[in-house]
């Protein structure tokens, strides 16, 4: 008689099970998405009301957290210190806008968005942003792996070298192509180069709804979270609390922190190209210098180093704050500094540390709680 | 011709100023392995003491004396800063990691940056530093005829005070670090902080005076910045985090640790920035001076002076 195989085992359960948190990502953010307004609709809970500033500030959240974990794949996990994360954003946020913009132009004949929620624009947004995300991750690899084989500091000193010249060769670029006629009679170097240089990317259409921010907002949020639970992220964590001892442990110490710092770059790719599809940003590159990569740094440092609620935690608070306090704008940079100051001399391993929010103790004890009530015996 | 000399000169300038700063961060990461990202603001502050203490004296017209005042005075400030710093933020780092203590340094530099913007102190406005040095015209290089297109290139006093004095200062520098026995306490404590103190280097203080010296140094840099170009940025410009990070190429590409290395790496930045900026293309002035920290970095990881013997300070 044939062994019956248990149904749990089969291969379709195990990929299902592995793409189940990803359907999830998708279902929540689709659920966001109706429950945010849009436009001048508002949305009232009793005595809230939600204005699409809210949708916006919502927006703004999900982009930080984007680049707030993905960077925690790099300093958190890895313990490598880079300080070119926007950078990256920006190699993203232009390869897609480019993408989305051209591809509009040749399209569909003008670069405006199309409005329904799942249509062929939606489709080139969606390739853009992946598009930009690769290109963000070549461009890590590119970076990464003469500084990696060097001592930690020297990758803080590369990245923020690669982000000035990313920077400084934007400006150079020449001025964005009107329509499809100018598209025809420029050169090849005119259309490649065609992102607007100093004045920043105008016209880019603004497919990035809270759909699509937290679809990926999500996405990295899962990934770093079965990265850190899994046998690389394991490798990762060992280089950062020993070098030389992950390496005498047979963990191929280069090969792994270039994996950390590709994968982030592809996320902070993502993430770019998110931000500059958003309603009311143009892309500039005087905006993505190191005081933006400074500002992805701190969420990371005060949500803990490894901690993925943290960093989510972190970007949260940080991007609500300064839109709370307008009026202070002057003091933001200086309660920042001393935040970080203090964090780093009180507790040096961030608030959260390298542990999750549900793993600190007095969450932790309701956890276990709950567990032993549900576990058997 | 003309053109290339002037370069040359200008190039000279502005890499002993580089070499000044790059020997903060020399000395820094010599002694206790971070990048001071904190060492640019005081460059910066350097820049802006100076001019507000010339302000405030009233200062208007070209005075070497009122010139060695204020350097002096703008060193001892910004040597004191230098000392508050170590003091309050990084010593009590000395065992943390040194993702920790380059994290904190970004803070002091992101704090000493945005608290200098605040409106009460140098506020958000560019400002203009009034000549303490005579324009004095040194010496006239003939070239060719001499024709109506300005045949002659003039040396003079400033660049060649900011050469001389830099020289000086690193002359100085290098008799404390070798000749004396506070020097020997340096670089005892650089090559291993904790024997060092076993053999009964006082390493705290070592260290303080290894800020001190490097704070007092950008100090001077900062002077003689503003008194080449009078036109200051505002304080959180990121002019000077960007001045600052050449500097700290400048001591990579010269053998991070090393005093000579910082000198060579200055003037070679220095040079390289302009005569790219003259001859190739002004816009990418930034991004020739990455390209070569990525290139020695290729090459050369240790730098030029960087070898198995490596003097570190």
């Amino acid at each position: 008689m044939e062994q019956q195989a248990d149904w749990r085992e089969s291969k379709a359960i195990i990929l299902l099970r592995g793409l189940l948190p990803y359907l999830i990502c998708i279902a929540l953010a689709y659920g966001l998405k109706l429950l945010m307004p849009v436009g001048r609709g508002t949305l009232s809970l009793g005595p809230i009301v939600i204005t699409s500033f809210y949708t916006k500030v919502f927006g703004g959240i999900g982009i930080a957290i984007i680049m707030a974990v993905s960077l925690n794949i790099v300093n958190g996990y890895t313990g490598q210190f880079s300080l070119g994360h926007a950078g990256f954003m920006a190699v993203g946020a232009y390869v897609s806008s480019w993408i989305t913009y051209y591809g509009s132009l040749y399209r569909f004949d003008s670069a405006a968005m199309k409005a329904e929620f799942w249509s062929e624009g939606s489709l080139l947004f969606l390739g853009a942003l992946l598009a930009g995300g690769a290109m963000a991750a070549v461009f890590g690899y590119l970076v990464g792996l003469p500084s990696l084989r060097l001592r930690g500091d020297y990758l803080a000193i590369v990245t923020l070298g690669f982000g000035e010249i990313v920077r400084v060769f934007l400006q150079q670029s020449s001025p964005v192509l009107g329509d499809m006629d100018e598209v025809k009679e420029a050169s090849w170097k005119e259309l490649l180069t065609g992102v607007g240089g100093a004045l920043g990317f105008d016209g880019v259409p603004k497919y990035s709804s809270i759909f699509w921010i937290w679809v990926f907002a999500l996405i990295t949020v899962v990934v770093a979270y079965r990265l850190k639970e899994s046998i690389h992220g394991r490798a990762f964590i060992s280089i950062r609390e020993n070098e030389i001892a992950a390496e005498a442990m047979g963990v191929p110490t280069t090969k792994y922190k270039v994996r950390a710092f590709v994968l982030a770059a592809f996320f902070a790719g993502i993430g770019g190209g998110l931000f500059a599809h958003d309603l009311g940003n143009v892309i500039n590159p005087r905006e993505m210098n190191f005081v933006k990569s400074i500002d992805f740094v701190i969420m990371v440092v005060l949500g803990g180093m490894g901690s993925i609620s943290g960093a989510v935690l972190a970007a949260t608070g940080l991007t609500i704050l300064p839109e709370a306090l307008r009026e202070f704008a002057a003091y933001r940079m200086i309660v920042y500094a001393l935040l970080l100051i203090i964090v780093m001399v009180l507790r040096p391993q961030g608030l959260f540390g390298i542990r999750e929010i549900w793993e600190l103790p007095p969450l932790n004890r309701l956890v276990r709680r709950a567990r032993g009530k549900g576990g058997a015996p | 011709m003309t053109k290339f000399l002037q370069t040359l000169i200008d190039g000279i300038s502005v890499g002993s100023l580089y070499a000044l700063i790059a020997l903060g961060y020399t000395m820094v990461y010599g002694t206790l392995k971070f990048i001071n990202f904190a060492h640019a603001s005081v460059f910066m502050l350097g820049a802006w003491v100076s001019y507000t203490l010339a302000t405030a004296f009233g200062y208007t017209g070209p005075n070497l004396l009122h010139a060695f005042i204020i350097i002096t005075l703008t060193m001892l400030i910004c040597a004191t800063l230098g000392f508050t710093i170590e003091r309050l933020a990084y010593r009590p780092l000395r065992d943390a990691a040194r993702l920790n203590v380059l994290i904190t340094a970004i803070g002091v530099a992101l704090l000493l940056e945005n608290t200098s913007a605040l409106p009460k102190i140098f506020g958000m406005q560019p400002a203009k530093m009034v000549t303490l040095l005579p324009d004095v015209r040194l010496y006239g290089i003939q070239l060719g005829a001499g024709g109506a297109a300005g045949g002659t290139v003039w040396i003079q006093l400033v660049d060649v005070l900011i050469l001389g004095l830099s020289l000086t200062l690193m002359g100085l520098l290098q008799f404390i670090i070798f000749n004396t026995k506070l020097g020997s306490a340096m670089r005892a404590a650089s090559h291993d902080v904790r024997t060092a103190a076993l053999m009964g280097v006082p390493v705290d203080r070592t260290i303080s005076i290894t800020f001190v010296i490097g704070s007092a140094l950008a100090a001077a840099a900062g002077f003689l910045y503003v008194m080449k170009y009078p036109g200051i940025s505002p304080p959180a410009n990121t002019t000077w985090a960007l001045l600052g990070l050449k500097a700290f190429v400048a001591a990579v590409v010269g053998g991070i640790g090393n005093i000579r290395g910082a000198m060579v790496g200055g003037l070679l930045i220095g040079l390289l920035e302009l005569f790219g900026a003259g001859y190739l293309s002004p816009h990418y002035r930034d991004a020739y001076v990455f390209a070569l920290l990525i290139a020695v970095l290729l090459i050369r990881p240790t730098g030029i002076f960087g070898s198995t013997a490596i003097e570190k300070v």
